[in-house]
């Protein structure tokens, strides 16, 4: 066991590289919120949220995994599982797939796996950003499909956090194709029943947001994440007007009857912990 | 509206018939540079409608003489009632729906609907619905479920709406809702791309048992101006992106991600509107009756399991 986890910690990158692109220096980092200069360590410990503005800034799948994972409970699935080029975009494309590979520890743009969560067993997925914008391809709509598979043959909960704009582009109708697949699985998973909680993240938009994402029996998002359908940009192109702050933000959507909270990241674990002890009634029970 | 394609056709066939007007008001027999001039006629069609470029079928795909879902409801189906509204919020002139009879058979039927003019196009929204377009579509396949009746949808949307109020309404959640009803409805869903298949807002109305696609139609994750826009800044190199998107219905065929390619009338579905019926009649009678022989658990895992091959993987290492 200790050499799976071993290896594990092998994978993930040494350096927390996308803060530090944002970094004025190795030391310190520039809040996107509020502007301020944030000491490093503080500013990892406090899970990267801003003291002062409260800005959450996105984390890497491996450092959400440690927010939410109970230590030492994680055991990836399909870690082999790799994207190819179905339509044959090009070098540029594979070349941007082996160094996201390489930058960010991960087959692709999900980290999954089960784990368990407060003590309770989950089916977990968790998308990163720095994987091609999390982008749905063939794989990340596999690996949620066999999240979802995985927790229904378990009859345990599937607890999937999302961060993405969309659909990966380069494959094409294949991607679409990932929005049906994972609405399929998430029904089956619902005949169980074990429950599907989502956490929306800063971004979920377009075909995630479109598809399994708005499916979970509880819907919870980090304050101030981008959620929607379509983008700000093509919105404001085709009603020539534009948008105003605050448009398409998790608070947005709580205040349309979206969401079922906005959850500080601070808080995130409990509150999903508390969801599931409450919706994970033994079967014996429940009857 | 003439397509840069058919443009060389389109004025063979200006000439014949100016030929033929001579032949009779003149009375000078020309049968003969008539009868020519059509052969070759013939010739130029088979060989611009033999190769045309992913562009060439975005643009026969959104013509505005394409059979739309009201043509095909008017022709292939009986007793059309239409039905409308969500139950929550409106009803959605993009989304058209009601009870048909298909050869008789009672079922649902339901598409997108563009316009043609200016006017139309404005009430229509040009084909992009709202959230209530897909909730409309929801409730009435609901309604289908219930009462044992199969589903045909038709789609032609550039995509659905992008617009203010219907993101305040959820339209993410809209379709999502929609897909996942679709991959659970008892019943046999048989769906038709028409003409534009607009990504999200298509596949909200497209998950089918059998997902039938016109030969010159087109099905994208994202426009060609869209992509173009993303990938290299440039709007203007839609037709290059168009081509890397792999949105004809011969690569969705060979992805295996329609069920099956109707080839339309030499020179596109809107030249020949009763052919291109024909076609789809014969296809949606056949599939329906294999469908109609399977029990609604062995239609649910059918439907489930084609889905679950839709993805192309690699193994590392
Ligand atoms: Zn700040």
């Amino acid at each position: 066991m200790a050499g799976l986890f071993d290896s594990l910690r092998a994978r993930r990158p040494r350096v927390d590289r996308v803060a530090a692109s944002a970094a004025s220096s190795e030391h310190w980092v520039k809040c996107s919120g509020c502007g301020t200069a944030i000491y490093r360590p503080i500013f990892l410990e406090n899970g990267k949220v801003c003291e002062k503005c409260a800005h959450h800034h996105r984390m890497t799948a491996w450092e959400r995994l440690d927010l939410l994972a109970d230590a030492g409970t994680f055991q990836e699935w399909d870690a082999s599982l790799v994207s190819v080029d179905p339509l044959g975009f090009g070098q540029e494309y594979l070349d941007k797939l082996h160094s996201d590979r390489e930058r960010t520890g991960l087959s692709d743009g999900l980290l999954s796996g089960s784990c368990s969560l407060g003590g309770i067993p989950v089916a977990l997925g968790i998308m990163d950003f720095n994987f091609r914008g999390g982008s749905m391809g063939s794989v990340v709509g596999e690996k949620v499909v066999r999240v979802l598979e995985g927790a229904a043959e378990r009859r345990i909960p599937a607890v999937l956090v999302t961060c993405s704009g969309g659909a990966r582009m380069q494959e094409g109708m294949l991607s679409l194709m990932q929005m049906g697949r994972t609405c399929a699985a998430v029904r089956r998973l619902n005949q169980v029943p074990a429950p599907f909680l989502v956490v929306m993240t800063d971004p979920t938009t377009a075909g995630v947001a479109a598809s399994f994402a708005a499916l979970g029996d509880v819907i919870l998002a980090e304050p101030g994440a981008t959620i929607g359908f379509s983008g700000r940009r093509v919105i404001e192109q085709t009603i020539r007007q534009e948008l105003p702050p605050g448009f398409q933000s998790s608070e947005f959507y709580l205040e349309h009857g979206f969401l079922d909270r906005v959850v500080p990241r601070a808080e995130l674990k409990d509150t999903v912990a508390a969801i599931l002890g409450m919706l994970c009634v033994p079967a014996e029970v429940r009857r | 509206m003439i397509l840069e394609v058919e443009k060389p056709l389109l004025e063979l066939e200006r000439k014949i018939r100016e030929l033929q007007e001579v032949d009779r008001s003149a009375g000078v027999d020309l049968s003969a540079e008539i009868r020519l001039l059509e052969r070759k006629a013939r010739q130029l069609k088979e060989s611009i409608f033999q190769n045309l470029s992913a562009w060439d079928r975005v643009q026969l795909a959104r013509h505005v003489d394409r059979p739309g879902t009201l043509d095909y409801v008017a022709h292939l189906f009986t007793d059309f009632v239409e039905l409308h509204g969500d139950r929550f919020y409106a009803d959605d002139p993009a989304v058209v729906a009601g009870l048909a009879r298909f050869h008789g058979q009672p079922c649902v039927v339901l598409g997108h609907q563009k316009g043609r003019g200016t006017r139309e196009n404005l009430a229509r929204n040009f084909g992009m619905p709202n959230p209530e377009g897909f909730r409309k579509a929801g409730r009435l396949m609901r309604l289908a479920a219930r009462f044992g009746l199969p589903i045909f949808t038709f789609v032609d949307t550039p995509g659905a709406y992008p617009g203010i109020e219907a993101e305040e309404r959820g339209q993410f959640e809209a379709i999502a809702s929609n897909i996942a009803l679709m991959s659970e409805l008892p019943v046999p869903i048989l769906t038709v791309v028409i003409g534009e298949g607009g990504s999200g807002g298509a596949l909200g109305i497209a998950l089918a048992d059998r997902v039938l696609i016109l030969e010159n139609s087109v099905y994208s994750v994202i426009s060609p101006e869209g992509c173009a826009t993303i990938l290299w800044r440039d709007a203007a190199r839609a037709e290059q992106a168009a081509t890397a998107l792999g949105l004809t219905s011969e690569t969705l065929k060979r992805l295996g991600l329609v069920d099956e390619v109707l080839a339309e009338p030499l020179g596109g579905a809107h030249r020949d509107f009763e052919g291109t019926f024909r076609t789809v009649q014969d296809a949606l009678r056949h599939h329906l009756e294999t469908l109609q022989d399977m029990e609604g658990h062995a239609l649910l895992d059918a439907r489930y399991a084609k889905y679950r091959r839709m993805a192309v993987l690699g193994e590392a290492r």
